[in-house]
């Protein structure tokens, strides 16, 4: 019997993949030959085609933003909180449109295909992409599917930053940026929160150099090593609190000690898990070392690290913006240290100074930068008004 | 609109660039953005009126303003507006000179305290004005830099500021020429319209 989703899910979805036999330069010189992207649409396009919006993913995200692959699905697409019917990304009036970026490992090109030269996968030998470089390839895809302009193009931190650089490089081909909980460029501390990720992958004994596939194993402890260093990152302290604590209320009930409310039971006096966070880290980089590709999570790293459009411009961010043409959104959540609302700030204010069209909310929130694909209410609020204007203005002439 | 909005929007230059500082819901940038088709931006602290401005496709950034200014540009902006705020502030002064900064011209608005009602509620009662206008208790206030249209003249002499126009109307936001004779005395709100000299 097939499962019923929720009213406003988009339901059951299926991906579908994307050739492109035109050749790709990267950012780094070395040019993709041919590539393939895997990419899953949400409502309807239009008879103008003006009613497109396109998502571009974070770190460890794919094409599968909403809906569910099966009926036995138990998780829905990463950002099912705001895509689907009648939700901020309203699909019963937008065209949705989200896609694995290049070097991932959910469907596009990336280390895990098959490289044409050798026949093999190409592991470490695939190029390293850059946002510059996803943004190039959103545009193929973008003209491939019949579209001149995006109603608006949306992204929450590594996806934030494409928004950017489709404002910057293609300022005629978007009418909207909506940007979450990212920032201009990357700190030395993200940088180096990065490089420990990066590390713990490369020195895994089964990393072989990037070619585990060819020796039929995976740095699994490597990569759940970084998984946890990043998940801890996305979290903030009182989400941890929260998440891994019992109330002190509780045991003030009971007459206990306080100081026990993050243990999982007695202590064990030895390097077992102790406390629930531990289990909750194990857990998490587990299940991720299984279906994740520890090429991919490098490059994405490394693409996280170079992204800085103000190279371009003697540093100065709000030059890179200058020919940019739409309306920005810029959102930020208060316990945000990932990419915390200074950051959105210094975007705001480059914007600002470069005299662009912007709205900036900074979001009372206690999830960290996790907030982004959480369902706080004011952070919803403010995405369905902004698009509910976008839809009135770009998108209203169809009826 | 307001009457003191249409004051207001009668000192906008068409396709001028207006900065909106605490701008409420977003209506007058609303209205200046319709009729007089002004590129702007309003700061707002209230997350209601926030949402209700990027539902009117109102730009606002949320920013206190009584916090600094000092992201914005020096001479960015042809206005800055500051509506009903400059009593609310921890320091007027240094607010209109960072107006000042950011735009070539200022239209600042203010609740006179010099006006007859609150000149004989404190000569009568002995007691700080409480008014359906201004319905706060001294101590519960946002209001904390109350002043009169003498004070502010007296200010923009001090700081050497041109008044560029000056105009007061009642709470309905209604003006006549016995308040243009007798503005400390008989005006409710003033309305001033500000430059650098």
């Amino acid at each position: 019997m097939p499962k019923s989703f929720p009213q406003d899910s988009v339901g059951l979805v299926s991906p579908t993949l994307y050739k492109f036999d035109e050749e790709l330069e990267l950012r780094s010189g070395k040019v993709l030959k041919r590539f393939e992207l895997m990419v899953e649409t949400y409502g309807e396009l239009n008879a103008e085609r003006s009613n497109a919006i396109l998502i571009c993913h974070a770190l460890s995200g794919d094409h599968h933003a909403a809906g569910y692959h099966s009926a036995d699905d138990q998780k829905a697409g990463w950002w099912d909180t705001c895509i689907g019917p009648g939700k901020p990304i309203d699909t019963n009036r937008f065209y949705v449109v989200s896609l694995n970026n290049l070097g991932g490992c959910a469907g596009s090109t990336g280390p895990v295909s098959t490289n044409p030269d050798t026949g093999k996968p190409y592991g470490p030998d695939f190029p390293v992409v850059t946002v510059r470089d996803w943004v190039k390839s959103q545009k193929m895809l973008m003209e491939r599917l019949g579209i001149e302009k995006w109603a608006a193009v949306a992204g929450g931190s590594l996806g934030g930053m494409q928004v950017l650089r489709w404002a910057i490089s293609y300022p005629q081909c978007l009418h909207n940026a909506i940007v979450i909980a990212a920032a201009p460029k990357l700190s030395a501390q993200n940088i180096a929160f990065n490089e420990v990720a990066r590390h713990s992958i490369t020195s895994d004994p089964n990393f072989h150099q990037g070619r585990y596939l060819e020796h039929n194993t995976l740095p699994k402890q490597g990569l759940m090593l970084a998984r946890m260093v990043g998940h801890i990152t996305y979290l903030s302290d009182s989400a941890m609190r929260a998440k891994f604590g019992k109330s002190i209320a509780e045991f003030e009930a009971q007459g206990t000690n306080f100081g026990r409310d993050l243990r999982t039971g007695k202590l064990s006096f030895g390097f077992n898990v102790d406390f629930q966070v531990e289990s909750y880290l194990h857990y998490q980089g587990e299940r991720f070392s299984e279906n994740f590709d520890a090429n991919t999570y490098l490059l994405m790293t490394k693409a996280l690290d170079y992204f800085d459009p103000s190279v371009d411009y003697d540093g100065d961010l709000s030059k890179a913006f200058a020919n940019s043409d739409c309306r920005f959104l810029v959102m930020s959540f208060s316990t945000d240290w990932r990419f915390p609302p200074e950051r959105s700030k210094e975007l705001v204010n480059s914007l600002l100074k470069a005299g662009k069209d912007v709205s900036y909310l900074e979001i009372d929130a206690d999830e960290g930068h996790d907030a982004f694909l959480l369902p706080v209410p004011r952070y919803l609020n403010a995405l369905s008004a902004f698009l509910g204007k976008v839809h009135e203005e770009v998108c209203s002439h169809a009826s | 609109m307001r009457p003191d909005q249409e004051i207001i929007a009668q000192w906008i230059e068409p396709g001028s660039k207006v900065l909106d500082l605490g701008c409420g819901d977003g209506s007058l940038l609303h209205f200046l953005n319709s009729t007089r088709n002004v590129s702007s931006i309003g700061l707002e602290i209230d997350e209601v009126n926030i949402e209700k401005c990027i539902r009117n496709g109102v730009n606002v950034i949320e920013q206190n303003i009584d916090h600094g200014l000092s992201n914005f540009q020096s001479n960015s902006f042809d206005t800055a507006l500051l509506a009903q705020t400059l009593q609310a502030l921890s320091n007027p002064h240094l607010l209109i000179d960072e107006m000042l900064r950011i735009a070539n011209r200022g239209i600042v608005t203010f609740p006179n305290f010099g006006n007859w009602k609150s000149r004989m509620y404190l000569s009568l009662r002995g007691r700080m004005p409480v008014s359906k206008f201004m319905p706060h208790q001294w101590y519960d206030t946002p209001n904390i830099h109350f002043c009169t249209v003498k004070d502010f003249d007296a200010l923009c002499r001090e700081k050497k500021i041109r008044v560029l126009e000056r105009t007061v109307v009642d709470s309905r936001h209604q003006g006549n020429w016995a308040m243009k004779a007798w503005p400390n005395f008989l005006g409710e709100i003033a309305i001033y319209h500000i430059s650098r000299k």
